[in-house]
Formats: structure tokens, sequence, C-alpha cells
């Protein structure tokens, strides 16, 4: 090739956070070429995508609701990934988090009071841990790789929540519809502005970010999950249990993903249904990362991928593609951001043709 | 392309090479004649290996030219290199573990050759140069200086006219290194020429006959080296001479680091684990463990420092305190400190700049409030830690990657030491640093030997053990010899306990426990 | 009669389900063994199963869907291997992008096709052969691309036991670095790998939408791209024990099948769990001999080569 990289001695940091939105950019320009390929007005795909969904106070309110459990369990799984712990099923979790939570809303319908929601939580929360403990255990006692077994537990809570909704929990007035009974007032989080449905979940996302924030940047706890994603044998060096570190960011991100499905049966949703979330816990992880594992940036992101869905949504209706097109945006957001990390941490530059396989590097005398 | 007596077999002409800032290589000449055993001196950094890669056609040279019997070869690469016949036996990384001995011979040989072929011309080569090699081995299993055997019979099976050796000793026993140059002053007679790297000034004087000086990417001298002294060659590698280390006379005290009767597997394929090693350290005292690394060393340390716990407590004692069980920080606690062999990515953690990485170990009081980090006082140390061991550059926000290894080494060492230690372990402290790094070093250790710390360094390098060591016993094998007092043992004695019974690196290390007696 | 019957119809399930499972885990065994984890096998099976039946659609031809469906997911994986072997990125990150990319791009490619089916003969059995009793229809009467995946299993374990290709192969698995210094290209074979193991899981995708299910659903691997990854770990890197693994998924889903027939009054989803849950299981058996499986792992799996 005629380019050549050379590592760059430090990336500058805002190198590093340009990249993500210069990446959100090209992926967007390129979801719109994609439109125009397949025979859709470029212009006119944008606008669906992109500038219609948020162009009035319903849909800003709807761009907040989606942010609430993206947010949530891309907080979650960043603290995870920091410390190197692949749990890529927070979809898996957040499902078990709205089983838990609305089971007790299911529980307790005839009982009503403002402890109940606060309940709800945290056996969602409860609930979301308790499935990522399974992944821990088999990862810590018996080794097992953690992204695969999050993700074959995310299918089973999926086909378990199918059980629930088909049988033991569906409304007896329901039309055989597979759904539970709709929950009370006392089990549903407050809407926070009159024409929207957007409710207090995005509080409590927003919250929870910041206290991660507070985590990630000054905890010593945090510090030795990161030292232990960053380099193993430096963790075990430093006496940092590899296990507890292990154990922490699965269940931190279990928790998180479990409130996700608090705030979806809670305050979008109302019930339990066969499908609670269109895949939010896998978008949480592009999240994590166009947010470079920074709780504050994730914020962001979050709202970016928030703005994916609706556009995805938006685009079935008014374009007449499938809503999983948004699977498109989003692995290409992931593919761009990838890329440009080339570029944040080498430089690239030309030396021509002539040489016919350049060196980049290599340590001088071993 | 003639061959005339005279024509050098391989020139160099103003090789010239840059990484980034660094010149690596500046406008270099190299003439080596056939059958001429051909020294590249140079410290740790010069850019010899650099300059072999280029030759061998691993990396391409900015600038220059390189004649093979007097045709210029523009377009290297390492199969056209092997074409013209050179062969190279490489210093790291050039065997497959996984692979068997044949298959690693099989990946290099001329197309269409077969296993059985190769298997029986292996046995004629091995015979012939009397180096012994089994073809179905798998190169992983076996020690340090069999693979290197395996290397050195690969590329004799080419019929190399030029094999070029990266520093081939430092992984090989003073026996097994006798035997190596016997076997190279064969080849040479029979008409190969050897390109041999190294920075070992004793070595060089024994068997070359030319050498080639280094310094800084530059040719310094060229000389013969059996006409020079130790000290003239040093002085044209270095530019000047480094003083000696201070190291009076021991006044040890108390025993302060013990292990009892501690045997162990290793955790690790083909590791060697341990049989019934016992030593102790006494305050104001070095003892050296010497010994080719993948004999024990790795789960010695590992026992030592707490990142291992599987002994009864009373195995590994500080102070007469068992602490066995004690994981790392508590030993930390009780004042043991610990400089490991790997700097980056154990010592230090890459991608985290120096200011977080003082954190890695430290664990003053004032350094936390209520489970958070306090980076004021965190920082103050890292400007401590640099100023007072000249780390450079001089940030506490550089990334330890972005640090040369003796740099990092000096931050790590600063970092440990600066602790008020009572104890300290150091591996290879000066592996792959420059003179002047390795002995500021090695007198910071000495000094802290006059302080009452107990220290215990483990090394491969004779003779650093025996310029900072009172004491030294030899691990071979997963086995620990007695411990001699530096002053009443010699290399040769020292050497012949590392090649032990059996030799490290002849026979499987994975038999467990098979030591001979090793007096 | 009877029994034989029906130990004969569940042998040809089994090893019908088997069939995709058999093939994808094979080139993600080849990727893998030259060092690249591709986690990006379910999004390259889904383009594959929405390419195949489109193209099957369209041309009523069953071979050139499938040769559709290996080029689609050789494509895809060649995005793969720019991001992770040019750019050097994150293996894992990029292969979940690279699922969640290829679940929207075979949505899209679908979206014309949802609930509709394939109008498909079964397997048309080899002539005369197929009638012998008992070996004809187990082993004579099979979907091609059944065979095709025996003759895969065979060929990749002729290509990395006893070619010097597959021998070049392993080595750049094992050491990168060394394998480079001696001139051998590190890239153009990751590069190769990662190809094949995209193309196998492209035909591993067709296998379901064309032939298994002739139908086309919005995520119809259901996982099975993830199992095939588990099934290399299973197998230890090793061809032939992929074949063991895929059997003993082929089997479960099959019992699963022929439990709900019977109704036992076990609800569906739990049986449908089955598969799923019998990957854990055969994860947590096989990983938890730590040396064991070190010792197999290819020794560069997920690092990035940096020439």
């Amino acid at each position: 090739m005629p380019i050549r990289l050379e590592p760059r001695a430090a990336a500058s940091r805002w190198v590093r956070y340009l990249a993500p939105v210069a990446s959100a950019l090209a992926a967007m320009i390129a979801g719109t070429l994609l439109f125009f390929f397949i025979g859709h007005d470029p212009a006119e795909a944008f606008y669906v995508f992109f500038v219609q969904p948020v162009s009035d106070l319903y849909g800003l309110g709807e761009l907040f609701l989606k942010t609430a459990p993206i947010l949530l369990c891309a907080t979650g799984l960043a603290i995870g990934f920091r410390s190197n712990v692949w749990n890529i099923g927070a979809e898996g979790q957040l499902i078990l988090g709205a089983i838990c939570g609305g089971s007790l809303a299911l529980a307790f319908d005839s009982v009503q009071g403002w402890w109940l929601l606060p309940a709800m939580f945290l056996a969602g929360g409860i609930g979301g841990m308790a499935w990522a403990t399974v992944a821990a255990v088999l990862r810590v006692r018996f080794n097992a790789n953690e992204i695969l077994v999050t993700l074959m537990l995310t299918y089973i809570a999926g086909l378990f929540l199918s059980y629930l909704v088909y049988g033991p929990l569906r409304s007896p007035t329901g039309f055989n519809w597979p759904e539970s009974t709709a929950f009370h007032g006392a089990a549903r989080l407050p809407r926070l502005l009159d024409g929207t449905r957007m409710n207090a979940g995005i509080l409590l996302a927003l919250g929870v970010a910041v206290a991660a924030w507070v985590f990630v940047r000054f905890s010593y706890l945090s510090y030795q999950m990161e030292v232990g994603g960053k380099a193993v044998n430096a963790a075990r060096y430093a006496g940092f249990g590899r296990n507890r570190m292990i154990w922490l960011g699965l269940l931190i991100s279990g928790f998180c993903a479990g409130l996700a499905g608090v705030v979806e049966v809670a305050g979008t949703i109302g019930k339990l249904r066969e499908v609670v979330s269109p895949g939010y816990g896998f978008a949480a992880i592009i999240v994590a990362y166009i947010g470079r594992l920074n709780p504050l940036a994730i914020i962001l992101s979050s709202v970016l991928m928030a703005l994916f869905f609706i556009g995805g949504e938006q685009a079935k209706v008014s374009l007449g593609v499938p809503s999983a097109i948004t699977g498109i945006f989003q692995g290409t957001l992931l593919f761009f951001l990838l890329m440009s990390d080339l570029l944040v941490s080498y430089r690239l530059t030309w030396v021509g043709f002539a040489s016919n396989s350049a060196e980049g590097g290599g340590a001088v005398d071993g | 392309m003639g061959e005339g007596p005279g024509q050098p077999r391989l020139k160099l002409r103003g090789i010239h090479k840059t990484y980034s800032a660094l010149v690596a290589n500046d406008r270099i000449d190299l003439d080596v004649m056939p059958s001429s055993i051909h020294a590249v001196l140079g410290e740790n950094g010069a850019g010899k290996s650099t300059l072999m890669k280029i030759i061998y056609g691993v990396t391409e040279a900015d600038a220059g030219t390189m004649f093979w019997n007097g045709a210029p070869q523009p377009h290297l690469s390492p199969a056209r290199a092997r074409q013209l016949g050179i062969g190279m036996v490489f210093q790291h990384f050039s065997l497959f573990p996984a692979l068997t001995v044949l298959e690693n011979i099989l990946l290099f040989a001329p197309k269409g050759a077969t296993r059985e072929e190769l298997r029986s011309t292996l046995k004629t080569v091995s015979a012939e140069y009397g180096i012994p090699v089994n073809p179905d081995d798998v190169v992983g299993r076996l020690g340090m200086g069999e693979r290197q055997r395996v290397e050195i019979v690969r590329c004799l099976l080419q019929k190399p006219k030029l094999l070029i050796l990266d520093e081939p000793t430092s992984v090989l026993t003073p026996q097994a290194a006798e035997d190596l140059f016997v076997m190279l002053r064969r080849l040479a007679a029979n008409g190969c020429s050897i390109l041999y790297i190294s920075h070992k000034l004793h070595e060089v004087r024994e068997l070359c006959h030319t050498a080639t000086v280094l310094k800084a990417g530059r040719v310094v001298a060229t000389v013969d080296p059996r006409e020079e002294s130790e000290d003239a060659l040093a002085r044209h590698m270095l530019g000047s001479m480094v003083p000696a280390i201070r190291h009076d006379a021991a006044h040890a005290g108390a025993e302060r680091m013990s292990v009892l009767a501690l045997s162990r597997d290793s955790e690790v394929a083909g590791g060697v684990g341990l049989d019934d090693v016992n030593l102790a350290v006494r305050c104001g005292e070095i003892f050296g463990i010497a010994g080719i690394a993948g004999n024990g060393q790795a789960e010695l340390l590992e026992a030592l420092s707490g990142e291992w716990v599987g002994a009864p407590a009373e195995c590994v004692c500080l102070d007469g305190a068992p602490m066995g069980r004690a994981g790392v920080r508590a030993r930390r606690r009780a004042g043991l400190v610990y400089v490991p062999e790997e700097r980056l990515g154990r010592g230090s953690v890459p991608g985290m700049p120096l200011r977080r990485n003082s954190l890695l170990t430290t664990g003053f009081a004032n350094f936390f409030r209520g489970g958070l980090i306090r980076q004021g006082p965190v920082d103050a140390f890292t400007r401590r830690c640099i100023e007072e061991f000249d780390v450079r550059p001089a940030d506490g926000t550089a990334n330890a990657d972005a640090l040369s290894g003796g740099n990092l080494q000096k931050f790590i060492v600063g970092r440990e030491l600066l602790q008020s230690p009572k104890a300290v372990i150091a591996a290879q402290p000066t592996w792959g640093l420059d003179v002047g790094a390795a002995r500021a070093i090695r007198q910071l250790l000495v000094d802290l030997r006059e302080d009452g710390v107990a220290i215990l360094v483990v090394s491969e390098d004779l003779d650093e053990l025996f310029a900072i060591c009172d004491q030294i016993a030899v691990l071979a094998n997963g086995c620990l010899s007695e411990a001699k007092s530096a002053s009443s043992t010699s290399v040769e004695e020292i050497g012949r306990l590392m090649s032990g019974r059996p030799v490290a690196g002849v026979g499987s290390p994975l038999q467990g426990g098979a030591c001979a007696d090793q007096a | 009669m009877a029994e034989a019957d029906f130990f004969i119809f569940i042998a040809v399930a089994t090893l019908t389900a088997a069939t995709p499972l058999l093939l994808a885990a094979l080139g993600e065994l080849v990727s893998e063994r030259s060092g690249v984890l591709n986690l990006g096998v379910e999004g390259m099976m889904l383009v594959g199963a929405s390419t195949g039946f489109a193209v099957a659609a369209g041309s009523q031809s069953l071979a050139l869907a499938v040769l559709a469906a290996i080029a689609a997911g050789a494509v895809l994986s060649l995005l793969f291997g720019f991001l992770t072997l040019t750019c050097m990125a994150n293996q894992v990150a990029t292969g979940l992008a690279l699922t969640i990319f290829g679940t929207g791009v075979s949505a899209y490619i679908g979206s014309g096709y949802t609930g509709s089916a394939l109008e498909v003969a079964g397997p048309a059995g080899i002539a005369y052969l197929s009638e012998i009793p008992v070996l004809g229809p187990l082993m004579f009467s099979l979907e091609p691309l059944t065979y095709f995946a025996f003759l895969m299993l065979a060929g990749v374990w002729w290509f990395l036991q006893r070619s010097r290709a597959g021998l070049t192969l392993r080595a750049v698995g094992d050491a990168p670095e060394a394998a480079h210094a001696n001139g051998l290209n590190v890239l153009r074979v990751r590069y190769l790998a990662v190809m094949f193991g995209g193309a196998m899981a492209g035909a591993g995708g067709a296998f379901l939408s064309v032939f298994y299910t002739p139908v086309w659903v919005e995520n119809m691997t259901a996982g099975r791209g993830w199992i095939a990854i588990a099934l290399v770990v299973f197998a230890a890197w090793k061809p032939t024990r992929v074949l063991f693994g895929a059997l003993l998924f082929g089997g479960v889903t099959i019992v699963q099948f022929q439990v709900q027939g019977i109704n036992l009054g076990i609800p569906t989803q739990f049986l449908s769990m089955l598969p799923y849950a019998a990957t854990i299981v055969v994860l947590v058996v096989i990983s938890s001999d730590r040396i064991k499986i070190g010792l197999s792992t290819p020794a560069s799996l997920g690092v990035p080569f940096r020439r």
C-alpha cells in the first residue's frame, strides 16, 4: 500500500471525542445515500428519518421516551466494558427486569401505594442482576465465555416472557391477546409533559448516568476495574482480583438493564406483552462505544440512537421500509467509529507507490 | 554471480532507516566476507536488530543498497533472502509454538517437499552438525535452547551462505553457548558466512573474526576483536567507560523473606512447576536467583508476590509471619514491593498516563477519601517519582506506552522503592536497558541493601548477578540449588548448575519433579 | 419396521437440522484458526438467508440462490476484514456491529417476502441408491447442501491437517509476528480465512431459508450463528469435533420438535429454550478445564495484527 501508518505519540482529547461526532454524521450521510440507491428521494429520506420525528413537541417527547431505556442499558454496559467484561445480553436482562417489575405490579394490583413503583424498580433491577449473575457464576466458576452465555440467556429470557404472557400472566379479559392486564396508576411512571408520552424514566436514566460518571471518574473501584480491562496481568500484579471485577461488571450492567425493563413496562407500555423492547439492549452496546464508555457522552449517543429508532419507525410508515432497517444505521455508525479510531491512534503518511511493502513500525532492537 | 576471493558475500552501502523521529540505522556500510564470523556489536537500541531485519527482508530500508555477491538486491523479502541463501535465527518470534518441529520446517521448505523427504533430510542434517532434534515434538513444549536448535537446523536445511544470529546466547547456559560456538566455527570452516549480533564483549572476542561496532544507529568502528581488549571494545560501543557498581561487604541482619518447602504445579500450559524450593533473604542482603527463564521463575515469583496463593501459609514468610495465603495487597502492606519483568502490561498499564499508573501498587492513606481517589496527592507522588528517578519525559500525563523501556523501568522502580519497602523482589530488573540505565538501577538496589532492605533479584544475566548479589542460587527445572556466597562461587559453577540435570532445554520441561541432585 | 422408519426419520431430520450449524461453524473455525474472531456469524447467516430466499424467489434456481447467499456472506465478511484487519479495530465490537448491521440488511432484503413461502420440492435423492433400505434414505436422500457440508468438513480437515496452505493458516493464527518475520503475508491469509467464514455462514443461512423452512421471516436464524460460534469452542477448534457438536444440536432441535408433537404438557417455550440452554451447558463443560481450553485456543485469537 502506498500509505504508511505511524502511531501518534498521544491522541489528543478533542480528536477522540470528535471521531464519534464525525462517525454519526457519516452514518447519517451513508444511510441517506442508501435510501437514494434503493430508489427514494434522499432529501425526503433524510427528512423522514432525522427531522420529521422530532419536529414537534410530541416527537421530542418520544425521543426522550426512547432515550431512557437505551441510556440505562448503555451506562451499565459501559462500566462492564471498561473492565473488559463483555455483557452483550443487556436485552435479556432488560426482559427479566420487565418480568420482575411487571409481576410485582400485577401481584399488588389491589394494593396501591407510593411504594409500589420504587419496589418495582428494585425488583426489576434485581431481576436483571440475577440474570447477569448466571453469566457471572459460569464465567468465574467455569470459565464459560460471557459473550455467548449472556446472549443465549437473552433468547431464553425472551421465551420465558412469551411463556408468561401466553400462560400464567395472560389477561383474562384481553380477548386472548398475549398480554397481561394493564397496570394501574400507582404502577405507572408519571408523565412529565402534557401532550407527550415522555415520562419520569428519563430523569431516572439521567440520574443513573451522572452517578455512573462520578463512579468511573473518581472511584478507586472503577480504577481497579479499568486496570483489569486494559491489562489483565497488571491487575493481577496489583492484586485487583479479576473475579471481583467480572462480578461487578456483570451485576452493575444487569441491574441497569433491569431498571430499563421496568421503565419500559411501567412507562411506555403499561403492561407485560410478548415484546417489551425493540432491541434497546443490543443498540446499547453501540451506544456505549459511541460514547467512548464515558457516561456523560453516552447521554448524547443515547439520544442519537433514540433518533435512529424513531426514524426507523417513521420510515416504515412513510417510506414503507421495515423498521429493522435502523439496524443498518446502527451497524454503519459503529463501523465508521471503528474506522475513525484508526485515524485517532495512527497518522497516515503517504509514502508513494515506489516502495513495495511499507513497514510502518516495529521495535528497534527488540 | 561471481564469488571470487576478495569479493564480499554481503555488502551494504548507505543503509538508512528511521522510525518516526528515531534514526535506527544511519547510512550503514558493512562488508561480510565468505567464511568469516562477523560480529555486529552494540548496545541495546544501537540499531543492530533493525539492520538484520533489513538484510533478511523483513523490514525495508528507507535508503541504501544491499549487494549479494556483488549484485544489488532492490526488492528483498524473507522468501527472496532465503533463495539467495540467507538464513536467520531470530532472538524472539520466529517459531510457531503450536506446530511440531517438522511442521515448522515444512512451512518454509521449497514447494513440493513432502513430510517424509523432510524427515529424512532433517535426520541427516542434525546428525551432520551434531544437533539432535525430534521432528515430532511440539515446539511450544521445548525449552528455549532446544527451540534455538530447531531454528538453526531449519536454516541449515536451506544450505545457507550467510547465517544471521541475533543475540543467540541470551537464552543459553554458558556451556550450551560453548557448544553453539563449536558448531558455528564448523559452519564457517565449511564456507558459510556468519553475522553474529551481540552486546557481549567476551563472546565476540572469543568467536568472531571481524566486529562492526554500532552506536546510535551509526558504524563507529570496524575492528578485529581478537586483537582488541574488552575495554577498548566497550569504549567503541559506549563512547566512555561506565563506572563500576559500588558494592561493599554485606552486613546482613535477620531473616526477612523466606520460602520453605514450596512445591507447586504451573498453571500455564507447558510451564514448569516448583519442587521443594527453600530460600531465605536477610535484611541488608541481595539474594540472586540465576537460571534461564521458563525453569519455574514465573511460578516462584507469583508465589512470592501473592499473585498465586495456593501454598500453605507457612511456605512463604515475611519477617517471620506466615504469608503464604495472603494476597498481593496484604503482602504489600507488610512491606514487600515487586518490580516485575514485564514492564508494559504488568508493571504498568498501557494506555494509562503515569499519574494513573502511580496508583497501581501504592496504597498511601492520603490517596483516598471514602472510596474516591484524591488525584492531588497522587500527582505529587508521581512528580516525586519522575524527579528522583530521572524519568523522561518528565510528564505525568504521558501514557506508559509512550515511554522508552528504560524510562518506564525507572518509573516502575521508583514507584516501588518510594514506598519505603522492607523487602524488594526484582525480576530481570535491567533486561534490555542501555548500560547507563542498567547501572543506575543496579546502584539503587545496592544502596537499598545498605539501608537494611532484603532484596531478591531474579535474572538471566550472570554478570549482573555477580555485580550486585551477596548470595546466588540457581533455579533449574523447578529446583532451587543451595545458595552460595557470590565471592565463593564462579560463573562457571553457576553456569553448570543452570544446565543442571536435566539441562534446561533438553528433555521435556513437562516432566515435573524430575530433579536430579544438582551438587 | 415402524420403529426403523421412525429411527430413519429422526436420523435424517437430525442431519438436516445440523447442516446450517455445520456449515457456519466450519467457516468460523477456519477464521478463528487464522486468529480472527468473527462474532458476526449471525448477521452473515441472516443476510445469506434473505439473499438466498430473494434470489430463489426471483430466479426459481436453488443453485443460484445458494451461490448468491455465499457471495453475500463473503461480502459482509470482507467488510469485517477491512475493519479488523486493515483498520485493526476491536474484533469483538466489530463482530457485534456486523451482526446488528446484517440483521438490518437482511430485514430490508427480505421485506418484500415476509411470510411468503418458496415452492420447493423435497430432496430428489440420488436415483436408485436412495431406494436401498435404511442406508438409502439415510445416505442418499438428503438435501444437496447437507452433502456439501460433509464435503466441506472433509475438505477443511484435509486443508488444516495435510495441506501446506493450511499449515500456513495455522502458523498465522499461532504466531503472526513470527509468520510476518518469516515473510508470510499475515493479512492475506486472514482475509481469505475470514471470507471463507463469511461464505460458509452465507451458505448456512441459505440452507435455512431455501431448504429447511422455505420461507422468509425476520431473524429466522434465531441464534444459530451464535450457537455455531459456541460449537467452535466446544469442538476445541478441531473440524471433526464440529460435526459431533452440530449433530448434538441437530438432535436437540429434533427432540424438541418431537416432544412438542406428542404434547406432554410442557409449554412450547420451554422446549424452544432447549438449544440455547444446551449451548450454555456445553460451553460450561468444555471451558471449565482452563488449561486444556487454553492449549487448543489459537494463540492469537482476537488480537489485531499490526505490521
